[in-house]
This record gives C-alpha cells, sequence and structure tokens, in this order.
C-alpha cells in the first residue's frame, strides 16, 4: 500500500503529518519548524511558498499571497466587504475569484496548490519516497463549493486526495487516540480564519459527531484587523498620515499587529512600534490585555451562538459534554479560553500542541484508509443542510443538517406541460427558508423524454459522499435507464479548467526541481549579494584596495552567474564570494567586538 | 426549478430480489457478505429498517441495541474500509453506508420511528396538515391575531409588553400540549406493541389495530402541527 499523507490546509499555517510504528509524526522543515506559513510569494526570480515567501510580505505585498484558504470556493461579491485588506489584486471569472500576480492571473486552488506542493516536497525529502496520495482537512462548516475547491487544489498539485475531513474531527481522533478518551467531547477550533465547533461521542473506537456548526469567516485575522485599524486611525490622527496608501506599511501593521496580540497571551501589555514612511519617524503605542480584549469581545462572542446551537442539534446542554478540546492558535488567547470554559462550565484541555492537532489527526485518518488502523471510525456529519429549490423561490430541503455521512435523498421529477422535455433543478446548501438566502452549490438540466405532461418519472438521487461532496445521478423510472448530468457549479472551476490547471501544473512539474534549484539558489545569492554591500558600507576603509577589488569581481561574476540558468554555477560564484569577502568579514566581526566592549565599559563607567 | 412532486413514501417499486451474489454468483446466504467469496452485497431496497437494524417491528425499542448494531454495521460498510477495493465494491459500501445512516436517524426518533412504521403498515403519513386540529381552531386563530398585532405593534409602546407577556403565555400552553399529545402517542406506541406481540389474526384484532394506526396518524400529525405553531413563535418572539 503506498503512504498516504495528512495534510492540515491552513489560513494561516499548513502542515503535513504520516503515521509510524502506531503513531501520527510531523514532517519537520529544513530548519525543525513544522509549519509552512501558508503564503505565496511572486518574486522576480519566480514562485516562492512558506518562509521565504513571508519575507516578501511587507517587500512586495502586491505580489504576495496570504489567507488564500479565505477565498476557496468563493465569488468576489461574497468578499466584497474585506477588500480593501489585502494589497494583491483580485478578479473574478466563472464565479470563481481570480487573483491577479505580475501578468498572470491565479485561482485560489492553484495557489493552495502550491502550498501542497511544498508540503508534499517536504514529506518526500523527509521520507525519501514519492508522495502522490492525501488526507486534506477543511472548516467542519465549510460548504460543498469550499470542499470542492480543496480537492480541486489536491488535485492541481498532483495528490490523489483520498479524503477531506473536517478539521475538528480529525483533531479528536488524535485526542482520542493518545488519551483514549470515552464519552463526549466538544472541539472547540479556532484558527487564523475560521471557527468551528464540533460535538462528538467516543465510544468503543467509534468517533460519531453529533453535531457542528461554526463560521468560516471568523480567526485570528479578524483579531488582527481590529487592531491594525486601531494603530492606522491613531497614526492618522496624530501624523496626518493615511497609511492606507501605503500597501508595504500596511503589511507591516497588519505583521506587528498580529505579533502584539500574539505576546498579550503571555503578557499584559506589549509596546508595538512601527516605521513611519515619508520621514514621518515612528509610531509606538502601549497596548494592554484589557485593551487587546475591549477589542475583539465581540468577535470572540460570536463563536459562542455556534456552540449553543449544536448543543441544541445535539440534543445535548453543556452538563453533558465530559470534555472540552482546544485546536488553533487562536484559542492560546485567555480571553477564549475564559469564555469557552464560562459556556461549557469546565476547563478546557490544551495539553496537546493546538497548531499540529490537526494535521497529526489527518495523517491517522490516512492511516486507516490505508487499512493500518483498523479499530478506528469516524463517522462524520453534513454541516449545512441540502436541498433544492421550488416555486417561490423557497428552498425545499433534503437532507438537513447534522445527518451523518454518507447521506443519500431521493426526489422524484415530473412535468407539467405535455412534451415538455427538460427539467431545471437548483442545488442549494444552507439554513433559510428563501432561496436568495441560502448558498447556490450549482444547476443542472434534467432530461425529460417529451411525454403527456405527468407521466415522465425521473428519480434524482443526491448523495453526500464521506467527504461531505454532493454526488447526482438521476434515472428514468418507467425506463430504468440512467442519465449522466452535467452539474454546473455555481462557485467552482469547471473540469475542464481544473484539467488544465493539473496539465499545467504537471509541466511545471517536469522542471520543477531544476527550477526550484535555481530559484533557491537565487534566492540566497540575493541575500550575500545584500549583506556584501551592506559589509561594505560599514567596513570598506578597513580592508585594502586588493581585497576591494577582488570582492567587486566575485560580486560581477555573482550577478552574471544569477542571470544565467545553472544554479550550480550560482552556487560555485557565491563560495568565490565567500572567501573573497572572508578578511573583510573579520575585520568587521573585531570592530563590532571592539565597539560593543567599548560600550560595554562605557555603560558600565555610567553604571557607576 | 420547475416542477417537482415529493416522494417521502417508502419506495414501493420492486426491484429484483437479490439472490446471488454480484460477483461469484453463488447464492448468497450471509447477510450482507457472501459466504463464498466474501465480498460485501448491497443491501436490498426491500428490507425495512427495523429488519436492516435486527429489531422487531415495535415502537419501543431498545436504544442501546439499535445503537450497537449501528456501530457493528458501520463497520461492515463504511467507505474507509473499502479504499483498496474495487469500484463495485466501493459503490456498495457508498449505498450501504447511506442507507444505514438514515435507518438508524430514522428508529432512533421516537416520532419519526412512528411515522415510518405507520408509513410501513399503512402507506405515508407525512401528508402535512395546513388547517389547526379541531379542538385547537379558535384557539390559534387567535394566536394568529395577536401574533399580528404584535408584529404590527412598535417596539418602543406599551401594548407591545402587555402582547408580549400574552403571547409567551399562550406558548407555554402550546408546548404542554405538544406535550400532552407526546404523553398520548406513547401510551398508543405501547398498546400497539401489546397488540403486535400478541399476534391474533382474529377480525376484531385487525379492527384494533387499524383503530390505533389511525388514532396515531391523527396524533402525529397534529402533533407535527403544534410543533410547527410553537417554533414559529418562539422564532418570533425569541
Ligand atoms: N499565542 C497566541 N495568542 C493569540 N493568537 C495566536 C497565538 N499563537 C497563534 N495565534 C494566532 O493563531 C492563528 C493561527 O492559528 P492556526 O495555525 O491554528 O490557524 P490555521 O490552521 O492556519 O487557520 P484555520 O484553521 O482557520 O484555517 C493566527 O491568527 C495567529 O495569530
Ligand atoms: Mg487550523
Amino acid at each position: 500500500m503506498v503512504r498516504i499523507v495528512g495534510i492540515d490546509l491552513g489560513t494561516t499555517n499548513s502542515l503535513v503529518a504520516y503515521m509510524a510504528d502506531g503513531h501520527p509524526h510531523i514532517v519537520p522543515g529544513r530548519n525543525e519548524r513544522t509549519m509552512v506559513p501558508s503564503v505565496v510569494a511572486m518574486t522576480d526570480n519566480g514562485l516562492i511558498v512558506g518562509d521565504p515567501a513571508r519575507e516578501h510580505l511587507t517587500r512586495s505585498p502586491e505580489r504576495t499571497v496570504y489567507s488564500v484558504k479565505r477565498f476557496m470556493g468563493k465569488g468576489l461579491e461574497d468578499v466584497q466587504s474585506e477588500l480593501a485588506y489585502f494589497p494583491y489584486q483580485l478578479t473574478e471569472q466563472g464565479g470563481v475569484i481570480r487573483i491577479k500576480l505580475g501578468e498572470k492571473t491565479y485561482s485560489p486552488p492553484q495557489i493552495s496548490a502550491m502550498i501542497l506542493k511544498e508540503l508534499k516536497q517536504r514529506a518526500e525529502a523527509h521520507l525519501g519516497e514519492s508522495i502522490t496520495r492525501a488526507v486534506i482537512t477543511v472548516p467542519a462548516y465549510f460548504n460543498d463549493s469550499q470542499r470542492q475547491a480543496t480537492k480541486d487544489a489536491g488535485m492541481i498539485a498532483g495528490l490523489d486526495v483520498l479524503r477531506i475531513i473536517n478539521e475538528p474531527t480529525a483533531a479528536s481522533l488524535a485526542y482520542g487516540l493518545q488519551r483514549k478518551t470515552q464519552g463526549t467531547i466538544t472541539v472547540y477550533d479556532l484558527g487564523g480564519g475560521t471557527f468551528d465547533i464540533s460535538i462528538l461521542k467516543l465510544k468503543n473506537g467509534i468517533f460519531e459527531v453529533l453535531a457542528t456548526n461554526g463560521d468560516t469567516h471568523l480567526g485570528g485575522d479578524d483579531f488582527d484587523r481590529q487592531i491594525a485599524d486601531l494603530f492606522v486611525r491613531e497614526i492618522l490622527e496624530q501624523q496626518g498620515l493615511d497609511l492606507t496608501a501605503y500597501p508595504d506599511h500596511m503589511q507591516a501593521v497588519r505583521l506587528e499587529a498580529e505579533r502584539t496580540k500574539i505576546r498579550l497571551s503571555d503578557e499584559l501589555k506589549i509596546t508595538a512600534t512601527l516605521d513611519l514612511p515619508e520621514g514621518k519617524g515612528r509610531y509606538s503605542r502601549e497596548l494592554t490585555r484589557d485593551q487587546l480584549e475591549s477589542l475583539t469581545r465581540k468577535l470572540i462572542e460570536r463563536t459562542l451562538e455556534p456552540c449553543r446551537l449544536a448543543l441544541k442539534d445535539a440534543a445535548l446542554t453543556s452538563n453533558d459534554i465530559d470534555e472540552v478540546v482546544l485546536v488553533g492558535g487562536s484559542t492560546r488567547m485567555p480571553l477564549v479560553r475564559q469564555l469557552v470554559q464560562a459556556l461549557f462550565g469546565k476547563e478546557p484541555h490544551c495539553e496537546l500542541n493546538p497548531d499540529e492537532v490537526v494535521a497529526l489527526g489527518a495523517a491517522v485518518q490516512a492511516d486507516i484508509l490505508s487499512g493500518g488502523t483498523t479499530d478506528l471510525l469516524l463517522l462524520d456529519v453534513t454541516p449545512l443542510s441540502l436541498g433544492i429549490e421550488t416555486m417561490g423561490g423557497v428552498m425545499s430541503s433534503l437532507i438537513r443538517r447534522n445527518t451523518t455521512i454518507p447521506a443519500s435523498a431521493k426526489e422524484m421529477f415530473t412535468t407539467y406541460v405535455d412534451g415538455q422535455t427538460g427539467v431545471d433543478i437548483h442545488i442549494l446548501q444552507g439554513e433559510r427558508e428563501l432561496v436568495k438566502d441560502n448558498r447556490s452549490l450549482a444547476r443542472f438540466r434534467l432530461k425529460v423524454p417529451p411525454l403527456p405532461a405527468g407521466v415522465p418519472r425521473i428519480e434524482v438521487t443526491f448523495l453526500i459522499d464521506a467527504n461531505g461532496i454532493l454526488n447526482v445521478s438521476a434515472r428514468d423510472v418507467r425506463t430504468g435507464d440512467t442519465q449522466s448530468l452535467a452539474v454546473k457549479p455555481s462557485y467552482g472551476l469547471k473540469d475542464d479548467e481544473v484539467e488544465r490547471m493539473i496539465g499545467e501544473s504537471y509541466k511545471f512539474a517536469a522542471d520543477d526541481l531544476k527550477a526550484r534549484q535555481l530559484i533557491e539558489a537565487r534566492t540566497e545569492a540575493d541575500a550575500i549579494l545584500m549583506a556584501t554591500e551592506k559589509a561594505l558600507k560599514q567596513g570598506a576603509h578597513l580592508v585594502g584596495e586588493e581585497d576591494l577589488s577582488s570582492i567587486r569581481t566575485t560580486i560581477t561574476a555573482v550577478e552574471a552567474a544569477k542571470s544565467g540558468e545553472d544554479h550550480k554555477a550560482i552556487r560555485a560564484k557565491m563560495a568565490d564570494l565567500e572567501k573573497a569577502t572572508h578578511h573583510l568579514a573579520e575585520v568587521l566581526m573585531d570592530n563590532s567586538l571592539k565597539e560593543a566592549l567599548e560600550n560595554k565599559k562605557l555603560s558600565e563607567f555610567s553604571d557607576v | 426549478m420547475d416542477h417537482h412532486t415529493h416522494s417521502t413514501a417508502a419506495p414501493r417499486e420492486l426491484q429484483m430480489a437479490r439472490s446471488m451474489c454480484w460477483h461469484c454468483q453463488s447464492e448468497v446466504a450471509g447477510e450482507y457478505f457472501c459466504d463464498r467469496c466474501v465480498k460485501v452485497q448491497p443491501v436490498s431496497k426491500e428490507v425495512d429498517y427495523f429488519t436492516c437494524m435486527s429489531l422487531p417491528r415495535r415502537l419501543t425499542i431498545d436504544q442501546r441495541q439499535l445503537e450497537t448494531k449501528f456501530y457493528e454495521l458501520s463497520r461492515a460498510f463504511h467507505p474507509d474500509f473499502y479504499q483498496n477495493k474495487s469500484t463495485a465494491e466501493q459503490t456498495i459500501s457508498l449505498g450501504n453506508s447511506a442507507l444505514l445512516n438514515t435507518a438508524y436517524r430514522t428508529l432512533r426518533d421516537p416520532i419519526e420511528r412512528a411515522e415510518y412504521l405507520i408509513g410501513l403498515e399503512a402507506g405515508s403519513v407525512k401528508e402535512i396538515r395546513n388547517s389547526p386540529p379541531a379542538d385547537l381552531f379558535e384557539e390559534i386563530l387567535e394566536l394568529q391575531d395577536t401574533l399580528n398585532e404584535y408584529r404590527a405593534t412598535d417596539c418602543t409602546s406599551e401594548t407591545k409588553s402587555t402582547v408580549l407577556a400574552k403571547l409567551q403565555a399562550e406558548r407555554e400552553l402550546l408546548e404542554q400540549r405538544q406535550r400532552d399529545m407526546e404523553a398520548a402517542l406513547q401510551q398508543l406506541f405501547i398498546q400497539w406493541d401489546r397488540l403486535q406481540d400478541r399476534a391474533e389474526a382474529t377480525d376484531q384484532a385487525r379492527a384494533e389495530r387499524s383503530r390505533i394506526l389511525k388514532q396515531m396518524r391523527e396524533n402525529l400529525s397534529n402533533r407535527t402541527y403544534v410543533k410547527n405553531i410553537v417554533s414559529d413563535l418562539a422564532s418570533t418572539i425569541g
């Protein structure tokens, strides 16, 4: 059996995990960091992903994509209200958001595919084998379009996505496996962009989800915005400077807001500082935990209503919950813990690393699918009611929310007019009565043989599979013939579009390794060149003319190699440059040591 | 969307009785797996949910037994365990799991269970009534008026709180009514089960059975009506 990995494709961070010796393990990165920031940057040297891409957030904000998960399975009008927060340009084509990077536009699944490829390569490097199959997690409250988009991303990345599973349920698998828990547990998952609540019954290896609820547009990103908005407002008031006109500074504000928020989980006050453009110096401001809490309390309280609804749907009260498990980076905020504890009346568990537990659970599910783990079984539910449009713009529900999946419903269709040859069907997801208040999933036209009105009988089966994804099939009851349906998604890539993107991605994959090595060599060469320039500025006067001219010629050689296509040549010239700057580096080091010593003496002196 | 009709009645159409293994064509002796080639077999559409769950066709059931059977069959059918199998087996696993989930959901809930059983015994009960039950007629009409009055008065006015109090009292009354109906249903369920246990084939027993069926059916649709009114009321006054 070919190995299947588990992937947590997060709004902020993504991870990949695998199973070995009956336990899930996270694949570490080169610097032992397990998380890959979900950031993709288009640089002059090509596309880069993860930590190196993060550095481009402030350098080239208009070409650096973060939080792309918020756009999965969405149209432009869905995100209209927050467009101002994103420095990159968004457009729409065929009901799907497109992100403009340089000359080309990319769909969110394509961007996500780049993150997935990075994880795939990590796993391949770590495990020393080719990885082609994966389980990918999604927020439990993701609708059909968002799930489908995630599956598309996997396919574009060259992964066979064997299962889409819900993040909180994945977490419960890892948690249950480790603690051998039985009883009723609640998983509260608040990440960078989404909030989920799931209530499960754990019994003899069966993990049965009783109810789930959530908000796919609520997370740490939103807390950061509250703080960032405050900074921007104050800078405008105090300095008359409108930072929104400076995309690079807006990104710096966002990052400083996040940093401040994170530190305030451990400390009671923090000073945030920002360099301002236009020679306006620095902005610095103290923020207390109390202030942060009053900025974010409303948002955090918004998570409580889904919790109550889930309890109600599970026909339970908070007293029936044996354990509360916290998942996601944002659950490190003291106010989150406090409110969750108040709602459920018990101290939440957080002994598992909330960043890693989802990926670990995905690896456990992968092992179940590959037949390694046989004693565990996850029975999940569909988060939203599924229905079709009926006369008067009303939704008629076919499969209720919180129904265990796989789930199916059959519906019989006929005609009202003699000789009518088609029936149009509009599929929806949501809890509201009117079609316009629910999410349109897809439309298709049922072919009907021309007969007197009422005579045709076409039975349509709506089946939600174990991924929470809808499959539709139709059968003529009179003839027994099945008919293939061309279902047109309202907010998704068309099949041929996905095909094309997979094709493109394969084409790239062929030169991928070479391209990657080249990009990496170029990026590192840039860094060395920059460092050398800086060193020259500080210490050119400290070394001889001979050294200087040898440094200058090697710089030119590195630059020449950089514009070529051979990564080995670049690395060779980089090595030369390192040799040439050796002396300069030493001198600078001595000098700074000396300075440091002198400073120290001075400060000791002044202390006395 | 153009037109569609609901098909809530249990599928009555006859499917070819399953007598052979789809894979090795041997006579299937096992319940869900072929005795010879051990391949999973599609659960026949004719099997009712009680049979599927190995439960007697009764209105009072052993919930634990139901759950145990559900978990056991989930382990047998769930798509997770068919990842390495043929497409045909995967399709069967998916169909069986979906059916199993529906069966479990239906039998777990006493009202749905009763509606399903009545459907099996005497055809669908799911016709939703749109006029109030006779003994509630006056009360419901008055309630509609009060509700309209509530919606029409503006939030600040004093009458609003008076009307609200009236509605709340009405709601409690209706909720009590719903509980009473459920208790009455419970009694009918017990009567029905006893009758079935005796399994008499006399004319008198037959008449008794159809009387109870009719009464259950009546009570169920009245209860649904009241329940919908209560939840409407709840969503209006919060
Ligand atoms: N100590 C902390 N205090 C407060 N917030 C934190 C802390 N550590 C991380 N976060 C926040 O947690 C979020 C990231 O969490 P996580 O990695 O679980 O999200 P994700 O899985 O990428 O997102 P999602 O699950 O919503 O798709 C970020 O918003 C980050 O700022
Ligand atoms: Mg997450």
